[in-house]
């Protein structure tokens, strides 16, 4: 697919960085105000969505397969195991226990492990919804063929 | 109460594993297969030290390690008594085996590691359901085991796997639905959703209808998942289109593990069960055990007759428990309530194994012939020894022919209901195995004896893998039936039954703290 008209490609090229950083905002928020790792992970995912269909598939460089993307989603889930897995060592040694300080109520840096575990899931879910649209234009292509 | 460490080990390590398969798997040649051997030979070990040290009370596990406030629980418990732990040992026996006769069969798939990784999420998916002492999240778990499994029935991506694996989500997806719509309602209405909790509060309330129509929902929901005889319209297809070794894992642990578990947990447990709902249950159990079995009659597809009779084998392990509870709230006499509930956990464990065996040896046949047609297939018996010998022992054993398991358990079940003066059903029970015996020997004929059919001439015995596993299973269908032998028999089978029947043992989770 070549991609839409330059004026949709230059407004997605003024408004990717934000919606992107507008992700990573909810995300690393997720334990202060409403959202968290999916909402801010589905935002994540839909700036990379926005880029591949205003640029088209070409641009990219498509392969046969979803590679890299699956991989990071399997790493993403996979630190939230371990996360949780940690706290059966440190602390109180129970499974999912809290084991960082809380800090100070409304801080960006407290309650402890759960903006880790929100940006774990984060990571998880902006993969995850990428790798399956990729799946479709892949799978689109192949059909087009 | 003593919190036990090692308990949420059985949902960390299937799950670590299905998530590292799928980086580590692309690296490394051959990981997918090892992790996931020793991850379930790992949680048999562990299951079976559980097992032999006893259980008395139930053990428990806050996960977070949440304190309960003023005696309301808020943590998440793990719940590991005498049923949750003899179930544990079953699904990660199944499992261990049904992985490690993978390892040769999955060869001719092209993705291995979602293959390994897939199956590892729905063993964590059954493992959880099977130990969570709370409702919502036994739905999360039960989504987790059977969103793996429809992508599992699907793997082969043909035609016929696609139609297959859309009607079980169809079906599943409605199950889910009126299961979570039941645990909504029993939210609104106890204000907990800790089963221990909502037991408590059920016991000392009032008749309630909601209470009443959140069990048929409940009911509904779970005999979807189980296959009992009016929703079993997705089984024969999803069970016959999965690879064999998940076909052996649907049919002999997940329909156990997240339909007939929860229902036993939630009725005997959690409801204050009143004899309509016993009577409904058993009703439904003798209903899938006669219809299952007329219908696996006229099947001329090997996996399809076996997953009928997965059905009708269910009806048998579903009438043990109901007699049992038709018993228990006529305040009839307890022992024989007892001897039922034993005969139809008996009959569980019994058919996980046969079934299980019955299922990897026809993926044997058809991995070496390419056929599930039993007018195309025949003779064999000489070409394919372990697996016909297998095979045949599985059959028998089906059948309830003595010395094997299933001979014992559906005679514990007709004792039982003769005892308890259920005529009946003993005599429905009797017709049906001897039913059960008719197929089956159809089946043996029409595979392994007879004619050598010219298209399947030239072929050999399955490998090493396949024939381990196969051969294992035999082995155990023989050696189950130890489990009627009294000593034994009151170190495994019992410390079971009295979890059900003492619904106040359960209850002690909450009260020492």
């Amino acid at each position: 697919m070549n991609g839409m008209t330059p004026i949709v490609k230059k407004v997605t090229q003024l408004i990717v960085g934000l919606i992107f950083l507008y992700g990573i905002y909810i995300i690393t928020h997720g334990h202060l105000t409403p959202g968290g790792g999916f909402a801010g992970g589905a935002v994540v995912a839909g700036s990379f969505i926005l880029l591949v269909l205003a640029y088209g598939s070409d641009i990219l460089k498509l392969k046969k397969r979803e590679e890299g993307s699956s991989v990071v989603e399997s790493l993403g889930i996979f630190l939230f195991i371990v996360l949780a897995f940690a706290a059966i060592f440190i602390g109180t040694k129970v499974f999912f226990a809290n084991y960082l300080p809380k800090g100070v109520i409304g801080e960006l840096i407290s309650a402890g492990v759960i903006p880790l575990y929100n940006i774990a899931v984060g990571i998880e879910v902006a993969a995850a919804l990428f790798t399956i649209f990729l799946a479709l234009v892949i799978y689109k292509e192949e059909v087009l063929k | 109460m003593i919190m036990e460490p090692l308990i949420p080990l059985y949902v960390i390590l299937p799950l670590g594993a299905a998530f590292l398969i799928p980086v580590i798997g692309r690296l490394i040649k051959g990981f997918q297969k090892t992790i996931t051997s020793l991850v379930f030979l790992f949680l048999l070990g562990l299951s079976i030290k559980f097992i032999i040290s006893g259980i008395n009370e139930p053990l428990s596990y806050r996960i977070g390690g949440w304190e309960p406030v003023a005696g309301i629980p808020i943590a998440i418990y793990f719940i590991l008594d005498g049923l949750s732990i003899f179930m544990l040992c079953i699904v990660n026996l199944i499992a261990f085996l049904s992985g490690f006769y993978a390892i040769s069969y999955i060869k001719k798939f092209t993705a291995e590691n979602n293959f390994y990784a897939l199956f590892s999420l729905m063993v964590a998916g059954m493992n959880g359901v099977i130990l969570t002492g709370d409702l919502f999240n036994l739905f999360v778990f039960l989504e987790i085991a059977v969103i793996a499994s429809y992508a599992l029935v699907a793997f082969g991506i043909e035609k016929e796997e696609l139609e297959a694996s859309f009607k079980y989500q169809v079906l599943g997806g409605l199950a889910s639905l009126l299961i979570l719509f039941s645990i909504g309602l029993l939210y609104w209405n106890t204000k907990t959703l800790n089963i221990a909790d909502i037991a408590t509060i059920v016991k000392t309330g009032a008749y309630n209808k909601i209470l009443i129509f959140s069990q048929l929902v409940l009911l509904a929901g779970f005999g979807l998942k189980a296959a009992i005889i009016p929703f079993h319209a997705w089984l024969p297809d999803a069970h016959s289109s999965a690879p064999s070794p998940i076909s052996s894992m649907l049919s002999g642990v997940l329909i156990k593990a997240i339909g007939i578990y929860a229902i036993i947990r939630l009725f005997f447990n959690m409801f204050a069960i009143s004899h309509e709902v016993a009577l409904t249950l058993t009703t439904l159990g003798v209903l899938s055990m006669v219809i299952g079995s007329l219908l696996a009659i006229g099947q001329w597809d090997i996996k399809r007759m076996l997953a009928y009779s997965s059905i009708s084998q269910v009806g048998y392990i579903i009438m043990g428990i109901g007699i049992g509870l038709l018993i228990l709230t006529t305040n009839g006499n307890k022992t024989i309530a007892a001897l039922s509930i034993f005969g139809g956990l008996f009959h569980l464990v019994n058919h996980a194994v046969f079934k299980g065996l019955l299922f990897l040896s026809a993926g044997a046949v058809e991995h070496r012939t390419g056929i599930r047609d039993l007018n195309k297939l025949g003779g064999l018996s000489g070409k394919m020894p372990i697996t016909s010998s297998s095979s045949l022992i599985a059959s028998l054993a089906i059948s309830g022919i003595p010395p094997f398991n299933g001979f014992f358990s559906k005679l514990v079940i007709i004792i039982a209901a003769i005892q308890g003066q259920f005529y009946w059903l003993a005599g429905i029970a009797i017709v049906i195995s001897i039913i059960t015996l008719a197929y089956f020997l159809k089946l043996q004929k029409n595979t392994f004896y007879g004619d050598v059919k010219n298209k399947i001439d030239n072929i050999k015995e399955v490998p090493f893998t396949m024939c381990f596993s196969m051969i294992v299973l035999a082995i155990l269908c023989v050696c189950l039936s130890l489990l009627i032998i009294p000593g034994i028999r009151e170190a495994v089978i019992e410390p079971v039954v009295n979890t059900l029947i003492n619904k106040a043992n359960y209850l002690l989770i909450l009260s020492e703290i």
